[in-house]
């Protein structure tokens, strides 16, 4: 048994590890209490207190990275092994905190036009953040499934935060009945993990799996609910059926956040449990994620194509882009991960971007998220129509933007390990993809002008959309240094 | 001493009722004690394994599972309290102004 002292001191040694959580969950609590002094039209503080919260966070980030560099450790690990810092997490934390910013910059205005403008938003905002960053960094069941659920409370929330709008209210709801039933899938699978291995650790988890025979009836009752339930999280077919429902529902901000801060985290989470614990049991999981990746490229390309309203297109588009992403899985070699790293940098940005433009619709009296709210943008204001443009091009993965290297990754990692007809297919579905794409492009340049109301930009809103294009742009005219990151951050299932 | 089996069987049986639960009833509320059904279930598998193995993580695992619970609990009944004062209904079904 540890004594008080020795409690003490691996508390201390621990608490250098999580500074950018703690920052966060300060600045969010910080947040709470300066909320009650803002009268109504000075609310906008929040954001920016929000900002600096976030800003803080990203560098402990940055100093923990330096820290490793220097003493040329590969992971910290703290709490007795349940969270380690090491360059995944860093990575992908990163990728969280640019992604909490921007949403944070577009969301300002949005607020105030619902006069919904209060602090819990954006407190909640970055509890969620502390959720998504544990679950890139958490080593051990107990701190993966809590820091599942601090995401998931605080997004059930942020949808439903229209209160009087029905649609917001009904997102919430289906959002939390899925949620909570897939939370409790995946905590039967994990508390199967546990009864095998007798640890909570992933490691530990990882050698008792390896010990075990293949077809080991546990072995796989815990991989199926613990998959079935991070395929609910990251919305793949067929637990997809929440997505578009909460994606239409929600206030398009939050719309753009669970589409890929939630999606990049539970991501992040899958790759850790699926290449340390599951590791040694792959032979057992290939087919399954074959099967998954080809069922949700095809239900996400020709559901979308139907579609008549902008965000539930994004959102089948985005259950397309998991298919690809889960596609990396299956070759499971270095190219893969680091495609679906990259992969996921790639898509959280176009889609912030591509959701910024839909939000710069919204005006008093119009939601503007019908595919007709886009007609004549060219008209109406042509930077706009020309950022949606790029921002489409990259979803749709042509190039020279980064969604069209994240797919080349993709293919790449898939015919190095020889699943030429998965490649194939991934490469044939681009086609549906490119025609819903373009029915938004012919919307905005081909048909007249039938609102004749300009939309206005606010400068937060600009500068998301720049930091958005220039980072889309910007990784695929010139993808080595994103592909070198990306690929610093995928050591994983070689050191465990 | 009963042995582990039984309470993997019992725990399996609930679990397989509440996925029912979920997956059938209209009602919003009993979805969602369906669902505290799926996480003890949960948590009566952590506490036999944790007898099993004689050690105490899976008791600190249960612990944070009921406290996830609760929590879900008041996030869900806020919600449906919201759902309600602007529908006047608490049925799944009734829920249809999102869909394709």
């Amino acid at each position: 048994m540890p004594t008080w002292a020795q409690f003490m001191d691996a508390l201390w040694q621990g608490l250098p590890l999580i500074k950018p959580e703690l920052q966060l969950t300060l600045w969010g609590i910080g947040i709470l209490l300066t909320d009650f002094f803002l009268e109504e039209r000075h609310k906008y503080w929040n954001a920016i207190v929000a900002l600096i919260g976030v800003a803080f966070s990203a560098v402990e980030l940055w100093v923990l990275r330096l820290e490793m560099v220097k003493q040329r450790a590969p992971y910290f690990s703290g709490f007795n092994d349940s969270v380690r810092v090491d360059p995944f997490f860093i990575y992908f934390g990163f990728i969280f905190l640019a992604a909490t910013a921007l949403v944070i910059l577009i969301s300002v205005r949005y607020l105030e036009i619902e006069h919904e403008h209060r602090g819990e938003y954006y407190a909640l905002m970055l509890f969620a953040t502390v959720g998504m960053m544990f679950m890139a960094s958490g080593y051990d069941l107990i701190t993966l499934f809590i820091s599942l659920e601090t995401m998931a409370l605080s997004f059930y929330i942020l949808v439903g935060f229209l209160r009087k709008e029905r649609r917001s209210n009904e997102g919430a709801l289906k959002y939390l009945l899925l949620g909570a039933f897939s939370s409790g899938i995946l905590a039967y699978g994990f508390s199967v993990l546990y009864g095998l291995s007798g640890s909570t650790n992933l490691s530990d988890i990882a050698n008792a799996l390896a010990l075990r025979p293949l077809n080991d009836m546990l072995v796989v009752l815990a991989l199926v609910t613990v998959s079935a339930g991070l395929f609910f999280k990251i919305a793949a077919v067929p637990f997809h059926m929440w997505a578009p429902d909460v994606y239409e529902g929600a206030p398009t901000s939050i719309t753009a956040y669970v589409s890929v801060a939630s999606k990049a985290a539970s991501f992040a989470m899958l790759m850790r449990l699926f290449l340390v614990p599951f590791w040694p049991v792959r032979a057992n999981w290939e087919m399954l994620f074959a099967a998954v990746a080809l069922a949700t490229m095809t239900v996400g390309n020709f559901a979308a194509l139907t579609q008549t309203n902008i965000k539930r297109l994004l959102a089948y588009s985005s259950i397309a882009h998991v298919g690809y992403m889960l596609l990396g899985m299956v070759a499971m070699n270095e190219t893969g991960m680091k495609g679906i790293a990259f992969y996921l940098f790639a898509y959280a940005f176009m889609t912030i971007g591509a959701f910024a433009v839909v939000i710069l619709l919204r005006r008093k009296g119009l939601i503007g998220d019908e595919l007709e709210d886009m007609n004549g943008l060219i008209h109406r204001h042509p930077g706009a129509a020309i950022l949606m443009l790029i921002f489409l091009l990259s979803l749709a993965g042509i190039p020279p933007t980064a969604g069209f290297m994240g797919k080349w990754l993709i293919f790449w990692a898939l015919i190095e390990t020889k699943h030429y007809y998965l490649a194939i297919f991934g490469a044939l579905y681009i086609l549906p993809a490119v025609y819903y794409y373009l029915r938004i492009v012919v919307h905005m340049w081909m048909t007249d002008v039938t609102d004749p109301e300009l939309p206005t930009i606010s400068p937060a809103q600009w500068v998301a959309l720049a930091a958005a294009v220039i980072l889309v742009l910007g990784a695929g005219l010139y993808p080595e240094p994103f592909i070198k990151l990306a690929t610093y951050s995928v050591i994983l299932p070689l050191a465990r | 001493m009963v042995p582990i089996g039984n309470y993997l069987f019992l725990s399996l049986a609930l679990f397989i009722i509440g996925v029912i639960g979920v997956l059938t009833r209209r009602n919003v509320i009993v979805i969602l004690m369906s669902i505290e059904l799926i996480l003890n279930a949960v948590n009566i598998n952590l506490v036999a394994f944790s007898r099993h193995w004689a050690n105490v993580d899976g008791q600190i695992f249960t612990l944070f599972i009921i406290t996830d619970a609760a929590a879900e609990a008041a996030v869900g009944l806020g919600i449906i309290i919201a759902f309600f004062k602007n529908r006047e209904t608490v049925l799944a079904d009734e829920m249809d102004l999102l869909k394709w």
